[in-house]
Protein backbone atom coordinates (compact mmCIF):
# COMPACT_ATOMS: atom_id res chain seq x y z
CA UNK A 1 0.00 0.00 0.00
CA UNK A 2 1.44 3.38 -0.88
CA UNK A 3 1.64 6.33 1.42
CA UNK A 4 -0.62 9.32 1.06
CA UNK A 5 0.66 11.51 3.88
CA UNK A 6 3.93 11.21 5.75
CA UNK A 7 5.06 13.33 8.67
CA UNK A 8 8.79 13.16 9.15
CA UNK A 9 9.94 14.44 12.54
CA UNK A 10 7.46 17.29 12.36
CA UNK A 11 7.63 19.81 15.18
CA UNK A 12 5.59 22.94 15.70
CA UNK A 13 6.59 25.38 18.39
CA UNK A 14 4.86 28.60 19.35
CA UNK A 15 6.65 31.32 21.18
CA UNK A 16 4.73 33.75 23.29
CA UNK A 17 6.38 36.48 25.36
CA UNK A 18 9.73 34.73 25.28
CA UNK A 19 8.31 31.35 26.29
CA UNK A 20 8.35 28.52 23.79
CA UNK A 21 5.56 25.98 23.73
CA UNK A 22 6.04 22.86 21.66
CA UNK A 23 2.61 21.84 20.39
CA UNK A 24 3.87 19.07 18.12
CA UNK A 25 7.05 17.28 19.06
CA UNK A 26 8.99 15.35 16.37
CA UNK A 27 6.03 13.41 15.05
CA UNK A 28 6.74 10.71 12.48
CA UNK A 29 3.66 9.09 11.07
CA UNK A 30 2.45 7.63 7.79
CA UNK A 31 -1.11 7.52 6.48
CA UNK A 32 -1.77 5.06 3.67
CA UNK A 33 -3.79 5.76 0.55
CA UNK A 34 -7.48 5.09 0.93
CA UNK A 35 -7.29 4.77 4.68
CA UNK A 36 -9.63 6.24 7.26
CA UNK A 37 -6.98 7.30 9.72
CA UNK A 38 -7.80 8.78 13.11
CA UNK A 39 -5.67 10.75 15.50
CA UNK A 40 -7.16 10.71 18.96
CA UNK A 41 -6.06 12.19 22.23
CA UNK A 42 -7.10 14.63 24.90
CA UNK A 43 -7.69 18.26 23.94
CA UNK A 44 -4.47 20.24 23.88
CA UNK A 45 -2.46 17.23 22.70
CA UNK A 46 -1.47 18.99 19.46
CA UNK A 47 -3.73 17.00 17.12
CA UNK A 48 -5.19 20.00 15.32
CA UNK A 49 -1.82 21.65 14.97
CA UNK A 50 -0.43 18.48 13.44
CA UNK A 51 -3.23 18.03 10.91
CA UNK A 52 -2.97 21.67 9.88
CA UNK A 53 0.59 21.09 8.75
CA UNK A 54 -0.71 18.79 5.99
CA UNK A 55 -2.08 21.71 3.95
CA UNK A 56 0.33 24.16 5.57
CA UNK A 57 -2.31 26.22 7.34
CA UNK A 58 0.35 25.71 9.98
CA UNK A 59 3.98 25.60 8.87
CA UNK A 60 6.15 23.14 10.78
CA UNK A 61 8.96 24.69 12.80
CA UNK A 62 11.09 21.74 11.77
CA UNK A 63 10.62 18.43 9.97
CA UNK A 64 8.95 17.65 6.67
CA UNK A 65 5.51 16.80 5.39
CA UNK A 66 5.21 14.57 2.33
CA UNK A 67 2.11 14.21 0.18
CA UNK A 68 2.29 11.34 -2.28
CA UNK A 69 6.01 11.11 -1.67
CA UNK A 70 6.55 14.78 -2.48
CA UNK A 71 8.05 17.07 0.15
CA UNK A 72 5.57 19.95 0.31
CA UNK A 73 6.91 21.68 3.42
CA UNK A 74 8.31 24.68 1.59
CA UNK A 75 5.43 25.21 -0.89
CA UNK A 76 4.29 28.80 -1.35
CA UNK A 77 1.97 30.90 -3.51
CA UNK A 78 0.48 29.19 -6.55
CA UNK A 79 2.22 25.92 -5.83
CA UNK A 80 0.63 25.87 -2.37
CA UNK A 81 -2.82 26.76 -3.76
CA UNK A 82 -2.52 23.93 -6.27
CA UNK A 83 -1.61 21.53 -3.47
CA UNK A 84 -4.59 22.67 -1.40
CA UNK A 85 -6.95 21.90 -4.29
CA UNK A 86 -5.94 18.26 -3.78
CA UNK A 87 -6.66 18.35 -0.05
CA UNK A 88 -10.19 19.03 1.24
CA UNK A 89 -10.68 20.12 4.83
CA UNK A 90 -13.61 20.40 7.21
CA UNK A 91 -13.60 22.14 10.56
CA UNK A 92 -15.18 21.96 13.99
CA UNK A 93 -17.19 25.13 13.43
CA UNK A 94 -17.97 24.46 9.74
CA UNK A 95 -16.54 27.84 8.66
CA UNK A 96 -19.14 28.58 6.01
CA UNK A 97 -19.58 32.04 4.52
CA UNK A 98 -22.68 33.24 6.38
CA UNK A 99 -23.81 35.70 3.75
CA UNK A 100 -23.55 33.26 0.87
CA UNK A 101 -26.07 30.58 -0.04
CA UNK A 102 -25.30 26.90 0.36
CA UNK A 103 -24.74 26.67 -3.41
CA UNK A 104 -22.38 29.67 -3.41
CA UNK A 105 -20.41 28.24 -0.51
CA UNK A 106 -19.79 25.07 -2.49
CA UNK A 107 -19.24 26.99 -5.74
CA UNK A 108 -16.42 28.92 -4.04
CA UNK A 109 -14.16 25.86 -4.11
CA UNK A 110 -14.90 25.42 -7.81
CA UNK A 111 -14.01 29.06 -8.49
CA UNK A 112 -10.77 28.43 -6.61
CA UNK A 113 -9.87 25.67 -9.06
CA UNK A 114 -10.77 27.82 -12.07
CA UNK A 115 -13.76 25.69 -13.11
CA UNK A 116 -15.62 26.98 -16.17
CA UNK A 117 -18.65 29.10 -15.25
CA UNK A 118 -21.09 26.85 -17.09
CA UNK A 119 -19.90 23.76 -15.26
CA UNK A 120 -20.16 25.19 -11.77
CA UNK A 121 -23.90 24.98 -11.10
CA UNK A 122 -24.31 21.39 -12.32
CA UNK A 123 -21.31 20.28 -10.25
CA UNK A 124 -22.64 22.10 -7.17
CA UNK A 125 -25.99 20.33 -7.51
CA UNK A 126 -24.22 17.02 -7.95
CA UNK A 127 -22.22 17.61 -4.73
CA UNK A 128 -25.30 18.66 -2.80
CA UNK A 129 -27.07 15.53 -3.96
CA UNK A 130 -24.11 13.47 -2.76
CA UNK A 131 -24.35 15.06 0.68
CA UNK A 132 -28.15 14.86 0.78
CA UNK A 133 -28.78 18.60 0.56
CA UNK A 134 -30.40 18.89 -2.86
CA UNK A 135 -33.30 20.94 -1.52
CA UNK A 136 -31.08 23.37 0.42
CA UNK A 137 -29.08 24.89 -2.45
CA UNK A 138 -30.52 28.38 -2.20
CA UNK A 139 -30.80 28.62 1.57
CA UNK A 140 -28.32 30.48 3.76
CA UNK A 141 -26.28 28.60 6.40
CA UNK A 142 -28.28 30.16 9.24
CA UNK A 143 -31.31 28.12 8.14
CA UNK A 144 -29.48 24.80 8.54
CA UNK A 145 -28.85 22.45 11.47
CA UNK A 146 -25.28 21.81 12.60
CA UNK A 147 -25.16 18.48 10.80
CA UNK A 148 -26.43 20.04 7.59
CA UNK A 149 -23.87 22.85 7.84
CA UNK A 150 -21.11 20.29 8.19
CA UNK A 151 -22.45 18.43 5.16
CA UNK A 152 -22.28 21.68 3.17
CA UNK A 153 -18.67 21.97 4.32
CA UNK A 154 -18.08 18.38 3.18
CA UNK A 155 -19.56 19.19 -0.24
CA UNK A 156 -17.25 22.21 -0.45
CA UNK A 157 -14.24 20.15 0.62
CA UNK A 158 -14.96 17.49 -2.00
CA UNK A 159 -15.75 19.89 -4.85
CA UNK A 160 -12.42 19.45 -6.62
CA UNK A 161 -12.20 15.68 -6.17
CA UNK A 162 -9.39 15.81 -3.61
CA UNK A 163 -7.26 12.78 -2.78
CA UNK A 164 -7.22 13.67 0.89
CA UNK A 165 -9.89 14.88 3.30
CA UNK A 166 -8.76 16.44 6.58
CA UNK A 167 -11.32 16.56 9.37
CA UNK A 168 -10.43 18.75 12.33
CA UNK A 169 -12.78 17.83 15.20
CA UNK A 170 -15.50 17.77 12.56
CA UNK A 171 -18.16 16.38 14.89
CA UNK A 172 -17.10 17.93 18.19
CA UNK A 173 -19.51 20.86 17.99
CA UNK A 174 -22.47 18.62 17.19
CA UNK A 175 -25.04 16.82 19.32
CA UNK A 176 -25.11 12.99 19.08
CA UNK A 177 -27.84 12.99 16.45
CA UNK A 178 -26.01 15.41 14.15
CA UNK A 179 -22.74 13.59 14.82
CA UNK A 180 -24.32 10.37 13.58
CA UNK A 181 -25.63 12.29 10.57
CA UNK A 182 -22.15 13.54 9.63
CA UNK A 183 -20.53 10.16 10.29
CA UNK A 184 -23.07 8.49 8.01
CA UNK A 185 -22.34 11.06 5.29
CA UNK A 186 -18.58 10.49 5.57
CA UNK A 187 -18.95 6.71 5.52
CA UNK A 188 -21.19 6.94 2.50
CA UNK A 189 -18.74 9.14 0.61
CA UNK A 190 -15.81 6.97 1.61
CA UNK A 191 -17.60 3.97 0.12
CA UNK A 192 -18.00 5.74 -3.22
CA UNK A 193 -14.67 7.54 -3.60
CA UNK A 194 -11.05 6.50 -3.19
CA UNK A 195 -10.39 9.09 -0.52
CA UNK A 196 -7.75 9.18 2.20
CA UNK A 197 -9.27 10.62 5.36
CA UNK A 198 -7.27 12.00 8.26
CA UNK A 199 -9.64 12.68 11.11
CA UNK A 200 -8.80 14.37 14.38
CA UNK A 201 -11.08 13.84 17.34
CA UNK A 202 -11.19 13.57 21.10
CA UNK A 203 -14.51 11.73 20.84
CA UNK A 204 -13.90 8.04 21.41
CA UNK A 205 -17.34 7.14 19.99
CA UNK A 206 -16.42 8.65 16.63
CA UNK A 207 -13.10 6.83 16.59
CA UNK A 208 -14.83 3.55 17.34
CA UNK A 209 -17.25 3.83 14.46
CA UNK A 210 -15.09 5.35 11.73
CA UNK A 211 -11.42 4.60 11.79
CA UNK A 212 -9.32 1.88 10.18
CA UNK A 213 -6.16 2.85 11.99
CA UNK A 214 -5.57 5.12 14.92
CA UNK A 215 -2.67 7.09 16.33
CA UNK A 216 -2.93 8.26 19.90
CA UNK A 217 -1.43 11.64 20.63
CA UNK A 218 -0.49 13.11 23.96
CA UNK A 219 1.48 16.26 24.73
CA UNK A 220 2.63 16.69 21.16
CA UNK A 221 3.82 13.13 20.65
CA UNK A 222 2.37 10.01 19.10
CA UNK A 223 2.35 7.57 21.99
CA UNK A 224 0.70 4.61 20.29
CA UNK A 225 -0.63 3.55 16.93
CA UNK A 226 -2.35 0.53 15.48
CA UNK A 227 -5.57 -0.70 13.93
CA UNK A 228 -8.72 0.65 15.53
CA UNK A 229 -9.47 -2.83 16.83
CA UNK A 230 -6.07 -3.23 18.46
CA UNK A 231 -6.25 0.15 20.11
CA UNK A 232 -9.73 -0.42 21.50
CA UNK A 233 -9.15 -4.03 22.48
CA UNK A 234 -5.81 -3.58 24.10
CA UNK A 235 -4.72 0.01 24.59
CA UNK A 236 -1.08 0.24 25.67
CA UNK A 237 -0.58 3.90 26.46
CA UNK A 238 -2.12 5.62 29.40
CA UNK A 239 -3.64 8.25 27.12
CA UNK A 240 -5.45 5.59 25.10
CA UNK A 241 -6.53 3.70 28.19
CA UNK A 242 -7.96 6.83 29.75
CA UNK A 243 -9.77 7.84 26.61
CA UNK A 244 -11.25 4.41 26.08
CA UNK A 245 -11.99 3.61 29.69
CA UNK A 246 -13.86 6.85 30.13
CA UNK A 247 -16.61 5.78 27.79
CA UNK A 248 -16.20 2.05 27.63
CA UNK A 249 -19.62 1.32 28.96
CA UNK A 250 -17.89 -0.01 32.02
CA UNK A 251 -18.64 2.98 34.14
CA UNK A 252 -20.05 1.72 37.35
CA UNK A 253 -21.54 4.04 39.95
CA UNK A 254 -18.82 5.13 42.30
CA UNK A 255 -20.55 3.74 45.38
CA UNK A 256 -20.92 0.34 43.71
CA UNK A 257 -17.29 0.26 42.61
CA UNK A 258 -16.15 1.24 46.08
CA UNK A 259 -18.12 -1.55 47.72
CA UNK A 260 -16.62 -4.28 45.51
CA UNK A 261 -13.15 -5.77 45.77
CA UNK A 262 -10.76 -6.96 43.12
CA UNK A 263 -12.52 -5.51 40.09
CA UNK A 264 -11.08 -6.51 36.72
CA UNK A 265 -11.86 -5.45 33.17
CA UNK A 266 -11.78 -8.42 30.81
CA UNK A 267 -11.57 -7.67 27.10
CA UNK A 268 -12.13 -10.69 24.88
CA UNK A 269 -9.85 -11.26 21.94
CA UNK A 270 -11.72 -11.11 18.66
CA UNK A 271 -12.15 -14.83 18.07
CA UNK A 272 -13.37 -15.40 21.60
CA UNK A 273 -15.91 -12.60 21.80
CA UNK A 274 -18.84 -15.00 21.83
CA UNK A 275 -17.27 -17.62 24.12
CA UNK A 276 -19.00 -18.51 27.36
CA UNK A 277 -15.71 -17.89 29.16
CA UNK A 278 -17.17 -16.92 32.50
CA UNK A 279 -19.42 -19.97 32.66
CA UNK A 280 -16.51 -22.22 31.69
CA UNK A 281 -14.32 -20.67 34.34
CA UNK A 282 -16.98 -21.21 36.96
CA UNK A 283 -17.40 -24.85 36.00
CA UNK A 284 -13.70 -25.57 35.79
CA UNK A 285 -12.67 -23.95 39.06
CA UNK A 286 -15.91 -24.38 40.95
CA UNK A 287 -16.00 -20.70 41.71
CA UNK A 288 -18.33 -17.82 40.95
CA UNK A 289 -17.26 -14.66 39.20
CA UNK A 290 -19.71 -11.83 39.66
CA UNK A 291 -20.31 -9.87 36.48
CA UNK A 292 -20.73 -6.21 37.29
CA UNK A 293 -21.01 -4.73 33.80
CA UNK A 294 -20.48 -5.78 30.21
CA UNK A 295 -21.10 -5.13 26.54
CA UNK A 296 -20.11 -6.11 23.03
CA UNK A 297 -19.02 -3.46 20.52
CA UNK A 298 -18.44 -3.89 16.84
CA UNK A 299 -15.33 -2.16 15.51
CA UNK A 300 -14.74 -2.46 11.77
CA UNK A 301 -17.32 -5.23 11.87
CA UNK A 302 -15.41 -7.26 14.45
CA UNK A 303 -16.88 -7.98 17.85
CA UNK A 304 -15.14 -6.62 20.91
CA UNK A 305 -16.53 -7.92 24.21
CA UNK A 306 -15.83 -6.26 27.52
CA UNK A 307 -16.80 -7.42 31.00
CA UNK A 308 -16.16 -6.05 34.43
CA UNK A 309 -16.01 -8.83 37.01
CA UNK A 310 -15.33 -9.01 40.70
CA UNK A 311 -13.02 -11.70 42.08
CA UNK A 312 -13.50 -10.50 45.65
CA UNK A 313 -13.14 -13.29 48.19
CA UNK A 314 -11.25 -15.72 45.96
CA UNK A 315 -8.26 -17.35 47.64
CA UNK A 316 -4.95 -16.11 46.20
CA UNK A 317 -3.83 -19.44 44.76
CA UNK A 318 -7.07 -20.03 42.93
CA UNK A 319 -7.11 -16.43 41.76
CA UNK A 320 -3.81 -16.93 39.94
CA UNK A 321 -5.12 -20.06 38.21
CA UNK A 322 -8.36 -18.37 37.20
CA UNK A 323 -6.55 -15.36 35.77
CA UNK A 324 -4.13 -17.55 33.83
CA UNK A 325 -7.05 -19.43 32.31
CA UNK A 326 -8.87 -16.25 31.31
CA UNK A 327 -5.69 -14.63 29.96
CA UNK A 328 -5.49 -17.32 27.29
CA UNK A 329 -8.46 -15.80 25.58
CA UNK A 330 -8.77 -12.28 26.89
CA UNK A 331 -6.86 -9.25 28.15
CA UNK A 332 -7.16 -8.43 31.80
CA UNK A 333 -6.70 -5.02 33.30
CA UNK A 334 -7.49 -3.82 36.77
CA UNK A 335 -10.59 -1.63 36.88
CA UNK A 336 -9.40 1.86 37.58
CA UNK A 337 -11.75 3.27 40.14
CA UNK A 338 -9.95 6.56 40.40
CA UNK A 339 -10.41 7.26 36.69
CA UNK A 340 -14.03 8.02 37.27
CA UNK A 341 -13.69 10.07 40.39
CA UNK A 342 -14.26 13.27 38.49
CA UNK B 1 -41.11 87.30 9.06
CA UNK B 2 -42.80 84.28 7.55
CA UNK B 3 -43.20 86.03 4.21
CA UNK B 4 -39.64 87.20 4.24
CA UNK B 5 -38.47 83.64 4.84
CA UNK B 6 -40.45 82.41 1.89
CA UNK B 7 -38.99 85.09 -0.36
CA UNK B 8 -35.43 84.21 0.61
CA UNK B 9 -36.05 80.51 0.22
CA UNK B 10 -37.65 81.00 -3.18
CA UNK B 11 -34.64 82.93 -4.34
CA UNK B 12 -31.81 80.95 -2.77
CA UNK B 13 -33.02 77.45 -2.03
CA UNK B 14 -32.59 75.75 -5.40
CA UNK B 15 -29.14 77.14 -5.88
CA UNK B 16 -28.19 76.00 -2.39
CA UNK B 17 -29.60 72.56 -3.00
CA UNK B 18 -27.70 72.27 -6.26
CA UNK B 19 -24.44 73.28 -4.58
CA UNK B 20 -24.92 70.81 -1.74
CA UNK B 21 -25.79 68.13 -4.23
CA UNK B 22 -22.55 68.73 -6.14
CA UNK B 23 -20.42 68.75 -2.97
CA UNK B 24 -22.06 65.67 -1.57
CA UNK B 25 -22.12 63.84 -4.87
CA UNK B 26 -18.45 64.32 -5.69
CA UNK B 27 -17.12 63.69 -2.21
CA UNK B 28 -19.40 60.74 -1.48
CA UNK B 29 -18.64 58.85 -4.68
CA UNK B 30 -14.90 59.53 -4.51
CA UNK B 31 -14.55 58.78 -0.82
CA UNK B 32 -16.55 55.61 -1.27
CA UNK B 33 -14.09 54.31 -3.84
CA UNK B 34 -10.94 55.64 -2.18
CA UNK B 35 -12.07 54.81 1.37
CA UNK B 36 -12.92 51.22 0.48
CA UNK B 37 -9.60 50.82 -1.28
CA UNK B 38 -7.63 52.37 1.58
CA UNK B 39 -9.57 50.30 4.12
CA UNK B 40 -8.63 47.13 2.26
CA UNK B 41 -5.01 48.27 2.04
CA UNK B 42 -4.93 48.82 5.81
CA UNK B 43 -6.42 45.38 6.44
CA UNK B 44 -4.60 43.34 3.80
CA UNK B 45 -1.14 44.72 4.57
CA UNK B 46 -1.62 43.80 8.22
CA UNK B 47 -3.00 40.27 7.80
CA UNK B 48 -0.47 37.42 7.46
CA UNK B 49 -2.79 35.39 5.21
CA UNK B 50 -2.87 38.11 2.54
CA UNK B 51 -0.19 40.69 1.78
CA UNK B 52 1.60 41.42 5.03
CA UNK B 53 3.71 44.50 4.48
CA UNK B 54 4.54 46.20 7.73
CA UNK B 55 6.15 49.30 6.22
CA UNK B 56 3.27 50.06 3.85
CA UNK B 57 0.77 49.45 6.61
CA UNK B 58 2.62 51.78 8.98
CA UNK B 59 2.76 54.57 6.39
CA UNK B 60 -0.92 54.23 5.47
CA UNK B 61 -1.94 54.12 9.13
CA UNK B 62 0.18 57.19 9.93
CA UNK B 63 -1.38 59.20 7.10
CA UNK B 64 -4.88 58.18 8.14
CA UNK B 65 -4.21 59.11 11.75
CA UNK B 66 -2.66 62.43 10.74
CA UNK B 67 -5.68 63.50 8.70
CA UNK B 68 -8.12 62.14 11.26
CA UNK B 69 -6.56 64.27 13.97
CA UNK B 70 -7.22 67.55 12.15
CA UNK B 71 -10.66 69.04 12.88
CA UNK B 72 -12.57 69.35 9.62
CA UNK B 73 -12.87 73.13 9.64
CA UNK B 74 -9.10 73.38 9.99
CA UNK B 75 -8.57 70.71 7.35
CA UNK B 76 -10.52 72.87 4.89
CA UNK B 77 -8.13 75.77 5.45
CA UNK B 78 -5.05 73.56 5.60
CA UNK B 79 -5.83 71.94 2.25
CA UNK B 80 -6.58 75.22 0.44
CA UNK B 81 -3.27 75.32 -1.52
CA UNK B 82 -3.75 71.69 -2.53
CA UNK B 83 -7.37 72.38 -3.50
CA UNK B 84 -6.30 75.35 -5.62
CA UNK B 85 -3.60 73.30 -7.31
CA UNK B 86 -6.06 70.49 -7.99
CA UNK B 87 -9.20 72.29 -9.16
CA UNK B 88 -7.97 75.81 -9.86
CA UNK B 89 -10.20 77.53 -7.33
CA UNK B 90 -10.57 77.91 -3.57
CA UNK B 91 -14.27 78.65 -3.42
CA UNK B 92 -17.47 77.01 -4.59
CA UNK B 93 -18.85 73.51 -4.18
CA UNK B 94 -16.19 71.79 -6.27
CA UNK B 95 -13.40 73.26 -4.17
CA UNK B 96 -15.27 72.30 -1.01
CA UNK B 97 -15.54 68.70 -2.13
CA UNK B 98 -11.74 68.29 -2.00
CA UNK B 99 -11.32 68.45 1.80
CA UNK B 100 -14.65 66.67 2.19
CA UNK B 101 -13.35 63.77 0.08
CA UNK B 102 -10.08 63.61 1.99
CA UNK B 103 -11.76 63.61 5.37
CA UNK B 104 -14.45 61.07 4.42
CA UNK B 105 -11.91 58.78 2.74
CA UNK B 106 -9.77 58.29 5.84
CA UNK B 107 -12.82 58.00 8.07
CA UNK B 108 -14.37 55.33 5.86
CA UNK B 109 -11.01 53.55 5.52
CA UNK B 110 -10.81 53.05 9.30
CA UNK B 111 -14.40 51.85 9.51
CA UNK B 112 -13.91 49.44 6.58
CA UNK B 113 -10.72 48.13 8.15
CA UNK B 114 -12.52 47.34 11.39
CA UNK B 115 -15.42 45.73 9.48
CA UNK B 116 -12.96 43.46 7.69
CA UNK B 117 -11.23 42.59 10.93
CA UNK B 118 -14.51 41.24 12.28
CA UNK B 119 -14.59 38.51 9.63
CA UNK B 120 -14.40 35.09 11.29
CA UNK B 121 -10.76 33.96 10.84
CA UNK B 122 -12.02 30.39 10.53
CA UNK B 123 -13.94 31.29 7.38
CA UNK B 124 -10.83 32.82 5.84
CA UNK B 125 -8.87 29.74 6.85
CA UNK B 126 -11.44 27.48 5.16
CA UNK B 127 -11.16 29.60 2.02
CA UNK B 128 -7.37 29.30 2.10
CA UNK B 129 -7.67 25.54 2.62
CA UNK B 130 -9.88 25.42 -0.51
CA UNK B 131 -6.85 26.51 -2.50
CA UNK B 132 -8.33 29.91 -3.35
CA UNK B 133 -5.98 32.72 -4.36
CA UNK B 134 -6.11 35.88 -2.21
CA UNK B 135 -8.01 37.94 -4.79
CA UNK B 136 -10.86 35.40 -4.89
CA UNK B 137 -11.01 35.34 -1.08
CA UNK B 138 -11.16 39.13 -1.00
CA UNK B 139 -14.08 39.23 -3.43
CA UNK B 140 -16.09 36.19 -2.40
CA UNK B 141 -15.39 35.91 1.31
CA UNK B 142 -14.14 39.15 2.84
CA UNK B 143 -16.37 41.48 0.87
CA UNK B 144 -19.42 39.25 1.29
CA UNK B 145 -18.95 38.69 5.02
CA UNK B 146 -18.15 42.31 5.78
CA UNK B 147 -20.79 43.75 3.42
CA UNK B 148 -23.50 44.49 6.04
CA UNK B 149 -20.98 46.10 8.33
CA UNK B 150 -19.48 48.11 5.45
CA UNK B 151 -22.97 49.28 4.45
CA UNK B 152 -23.47 50.62 7.97
CA UNK B 153 -20.04 52.28 7.84
CA UNK B 154 -20.92 53.97 4.54
CA UNK B 155 -24.15 55.26 6.11
CA UNK B 156 -22.22 56.78 9.00
CA UNK B 157 -19.76 58.42 6.62
CA UNK B 158 -22.55 59.79 4.41
CA UNK B 159 -24.30 61.39 7.37
CA UNK B 160 -20.97 62.74 8.53
CA UNK B 161 -20.50 64.25 5.06
CA UNK B 162 -23.79 66.13 5.36
CA UNK B 163 -22.39 67.82 8.46
CA UNK B 164 -19.10 68.48 6.70
CA UNK B 165 -20.91 70.00 3.72
CA UNK B 166 -22.49 72.57 6.01
CA UNK B 167 -19.09 73.50 7.45
CA UNK B 168 -17.45 73.59 4.03
CA UNK B 169 -20.33 75.77 2.90
CA UNK B 170 -19.55 78.29 5.57
CA UNK B 171 -16.04 78.82 4.30
CA UNK B 172 -17.04 79.39 0.69
CA UNK B 173 -18.55 76.17 -0.57
CA UNK B 174 -22.13 77.40 -0.71
CA UNK B 175 -25.01 74.97 -0.23
CA UNK B 176 -27.72 74.70 2.39
CA UNK B 177 -25.28 74.95 5.27
CA UNK B 178 -24.17 78.30 3.89
CA UNK B 179 -27.78 79.37 3.53
CA UNK B 180 -28.45 78.66 7.19
CA UNK B 181 -25.39 80.58 8.33
CA UNK B 182 -25.74 83.54 5.95
CA UNK B 183 -29.39 84.16 6.63
CA UNK B 184 -30.13 82.40 9.89
CA UNK B 185 -27.04 83.67 11.73
CA UNK B 186 -25.78 86.87 10.09
CA UNK B 187 -29.21 88.26 9.15
CA UNK B 188 -31.25 86.90 12.02
CA UNK B 189 -33.61 85.02 9.67
CA UNK B 190 -34.44 82.25 12.13
CA UNK B 191 -37.08 80.87 9.76
CA UNK B 192 -34.45 80.05 7.13
CA UNK B 193 -32.31 78.29 9.71
CA UNK B 194 -35.23 76.28 11.03
CA UNK B 195 -36.16 75.27 7.51
CA UNK B 196 -32.66 74.00 6.75
CA UNK B 197 -32.65 72.06 10.02
CA UNK B 198 -35.90 70.36 9.05
CA UNK B 199 -34.48 69.49 5.63
CA UNK B 200 -31.28 68.09 7.13
CA UNK B 201 -33.15 66.03 9.73
CA UNK B 202 -35.29 64.49 7.00
CA UNK B 203 -32.27 63.72 4.82
CA UNK B 204 -30.37 62.13 7.71
CA UNK B 205 -33.34 60.04 8.83
CA UNK B 206 -33.85 58.86 5.27
CA UNK B 207 -30.17 58.01 4.79
CA UNK B 208 -30.07 56.02 8.02
CA UNK B 209 -33.24 54.18 7.07
CA UNK B 210 -31.86 53.29 3.64
CA UNK B 211 -28.47 52.30 5.06
CA UNK B 212 -30.08 49.97 7.60
CA UNK B 213 -32.26 48.49 4.87
CA UNK B 214 -29.26 47.75 2.66
CA UNK B 215 -27.27 46.29 5.57
CA UNK B 216 -30.18 44.04 6.49
CA UNK B 217 -30.54 42.91 2.91
CA UNK B 218 -26.85 41.94 2.79
CA UNK B 219 -26.73 40.00 6.04
CA UNK B 220 -28.14 36.50 6.48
Amino acid sequence: MSESIRFNRVSVAFSNQGKTFTAVDKVTLAVNKGEFFGIIGPSGAGKSTLVRTVNLLQRPTSGNVYIDGQDVTSYKGRELSALRLRIGMIFQHFNLVRNSTVADNVAFALLASGTQKAKIRPRVLELLKLTGLSDKADLYPAALSGGQKQRVAIARALANNPEILLCDEATSALDPENTADVIAALRDIKAQYPLTVLFITHQEQVARSLFDRIAVMERGRIVEQGTAYEIFAHPQSKAAQDLIARSHGTEIPKEVAASLQDLLVITFREEHAYDALIAETSRKFGTDLSIIAGRIDYIQGKPLGTLVVSLGGLDPKKRVQVLAFIAERAWIQPYKKEEFDV
Amino acid sequence: MFNETLVILQRELWKAFAQTFVMMGISFVLSLILGLALGFVLYLTETPAFYPKKSLNAVAAAIVNFIRSIPFIILVVFTLPFTFWLVGTKIGPIAASVPMTISATVFLARLVESSLKETDPGVIEAALASGARPWLIIRKVLLVEAAPSIARAVTVVFINLIGASAMAGMVGGGGIGNLAVQYGYYRYETGVMLFTIVVLVIVVQLSQYLGDKVAKHLSH
